[in-house]
């Protein structure tokens, strides 16, 4: 996890000594202390989830009694809901654009605003303001931009007399919605590589300007692969945030109509009135899935080099 | 965070003879290209205000992008009184502090245990904290609806519905839960950095765990609490999903999720809906201006170990 291409070596503890014990009083204020946010992980976090994967195999409205039904929902997602392949595409489209686009663009300010230039932080500020904003905020924000008849969008294409209607045509209105959350997560991903490129040892750079490299060599042979945990965590995020995405869709129209998504269509299925907990639940699972692979793949990737 | 640990640079002579590096007409050209990205990140921002400020009806006669002929925070007015917007934003207080103070209070507690007293399974508890703060909510969130919606409450913390569900406790709780996770992840990293030795030397001192934990831990990692309860603060101000799951009066919504409530079922005045997204924006900006290097460090804290 540490920047690999720092000068101070870390500072390390002794080899720990395990003479140490703890008093009562010291174990009961670990059994509290650490007890409380165990039990809050376990009951609201982890048990939760083993429940989704338990009724994901279940047939379940919430009140009367729940009956196994073996992999009767998974059969079912897959072939007769028909929202279920438009969301799966919906969040891989999420997620190619959030990682082809956004995120190399986030990298590409950042190295700009890298070097010693003036109004640095003026730049840097508009640019990660939208990070501030809530996803929801964001998804009222898209209405006033692309409203059909009155929105910013068309009025500045010229476009009153034969208006494109960018959030109720279901062919474009993914994009539209993108372009937005693209907006905030350049921000982010600026931020996290900024701080990531001030970690990378100048020497570095030196030693390569020395060697000869140019500009883009020095970039791409030298400093991106020492920014290999922040390239890691920021793969992470664009992954999670694209599984997570459900706010802005939500606020524009509650992902229907071109938007929908695996996080809507689990929504949807647990709290509308005909609720069917069994049926959301293996949506969640096949969810659950896909992040898990990241997940897994990130925490290895963090806590193999904190060992090294 | 990384900065004041860090060993001075080493002066290399870095202006090579006679190589102007930088070319004028070059940084020219940055520069207007980086006043364009950054103009074009605030459009929609500056739309947004714009348009909250002008009435519905020119609006709609003449669209956003023409000149103004009426200026008027009429329509703050109108979210604020009409749409009840203090209420909503008490109601988000009431949610986020306990949350954000509970969050820091447990995660730097068990981020003090695994770094600095190296428990048993302390490894195990940290990969588990921090897995689980990356799982998508909507997986967990229909266990935890049906549980929420079965644990009674006494009429008194929870009314009407006596029940976890619709209440603060349940959306203050799953909160608490979530953001541990990033908490301790984050902080116990930074305490990888805070001498071993002076733990110890409490410990001969004969002081309990406590004590270690609060006089001698704590007030070194008040920068990271600082930073990251900024972070927290706004991330749970923004919360969206947590309450329209957790939560059905209408009235108790934090005013995040009470947005929605500004838009009429037949009709949507888009200008109020500006008006009101940018109440409640306002917060967060002002935190984001105010406390900008700790909401920094606090989003980059996790990425790049101190």
């Amino acid at each position: 996890m540490t920047i690999t291409a720092r000068p101070p070596a870390p500072r390390t503890t002794p080899r720990r000594r395990r003479v140490i014990r703890f008093t009562p009083r010291d174990i009961a204020v670990i059994g509290l202390l650490l007890g409380i946010p165990v039990v809050l992980d376990v009951a609201l976090i982890w048990g939760p989830t083993l429940a989704s994967v338990a009724l994901s195999f279940t047939s379940w409205n919430g009140v009367t009694d729940i009956k196994p039904v073996g992999l009767d929902n998974y059969h079912n997602i897959v072939s007769n809901y028909p929202p279920f392949w438009p969301a799966v595409r919906h969040n891989l489209v999420w997620l190619l654009f959030l990682g082809v686009v956004a995120t190399p663009l986030g990298l590409f300010f950042a190295v700009l605003l890298d070097k010693q230039i003036r109004f640095s932080r003026f730049y840097q500020t508009a640019i990660y303001l939208p990070v501030v904003l809530s996803l929801a905020v964001i998804g009222f924000i898209a209405q006033l931009l692309y409203s059909r008849d009155y929105g910013a969008v068309n009025a500045a294409l010229g476009r009153t007399d034969n208006p494109i209607d960018w959030i109720g045509d279901p062919s474009i209105n993914l994009w539209s919605v993108l372009v937005l959350v693209g907006w905030r997560h350049v921000g982010y991903v600026m931020l996290l590589y900024l701080a990531g490129l001030k970690a990378v040892d100048p020497s570095l750079k030196e030693a390569a300007a020395i060697d000869g490299a140019n500009e883009a060599q020095t970039f791409f042979r030298v400093v991106f692969p020492a920014l290999r945990p922040v390239n890691i965590l920021i793969l992470v995020i664009t992954v999670i945030e694209a599984l997570r995405a459900f706010d802005v869709v939500y606020a524009i129209n509650r992902g229907r109509n071109g938007l929908e998504l695996l996080s809507v269509l689990i929504t949807d299925n647990i709290v509308g009135e005909a609720s069917r907990i069994g049926f959301g639940s293996a949506i969640a699972v096949i969810l659950l899935l896909i992040s898990l692979i990241f997940i897994v793949t990130y925490l290895l990737q963090v806590f193999r080099e904190d060992r090294a | 965070m990384t900065t004041t640990t860090q060993a001075p640079p080493v002066t290399v002579p870095t202006r090579q003879a006679g190589s102007r590096r930088r070319v004028r007409p070059a940084r020219l050209v940055l520069h207007a290209f980086l006043i364009c990205v950054a103009v074009g990140w605030l459009v929609p921002l500056l739309l947004a205000v714009y348009a909250s400020l002008r009435p519905y009806a020119e609006t709609a006669a003449r669209g956003y992008f023409s000149l103004p002929h009426k200026l008027s925070f009429d329509y703050y007015v109108d979210a604020w009184q009409r749409g009840g917007q203090p209420r909503y934003f008490i109601n988000t207080l009431l949610i986020a502090v306990p949350s954000v103070l509970l969050t820091l209070f447990f995660a730097s507690f068990v981020a003090f245990l695994i770094s600095r007293r190296r428990i048993r399974f302390g490894k195990f508890l940290l990969i588990a904290f921090t897995a689980g703060n990356l799982l998508p909510q909507q997986v967990l969130a229909t266990p935890l609806y049906v549980m929420y919606s079965k644990i009674p409450l006494p009429w008194w913390m929870s009314w009407p519905s006596e029940l976890l569900y619709d209440s603060y406790w349940g959306v203050i709780a799953i909160h608490v839960a979530f953001q541990t996770g990033f908490c301790v992840f984050v902080l116990t990293n930074y305490m990888d950095t805070v001498p071993q030795e002076l733990v110890e030397a409490s410990i001969v001192d004969g002081a309990g765990v406590w004590r270690q934990y609060w006089h001698v831990i704590l007030p070194l990692v008040r920068p990271a609490l600082g930073a990251l309860g900024t972070l927290e603060f706004a991330w749970i101000y923004n919360d969206f999903f947590w309450a329209v799951i957790l939560m059905s009066t209408g009235d108790k919504f934090p005013v995040t999720s009470a947005l929605n409530n500004l838009r009429s079922v037949y009709f949507t005045d888009y200008n109020l809906l500006a008006a009101g997204s940018i109440l409640v924006a306002l917060p967060t900006l002002l935190v984001f201006f105010i406390l900008q290097r700790q909401f920094i460090s606090g989003l980059t804290l996790g990425s790049t170990k101190g």
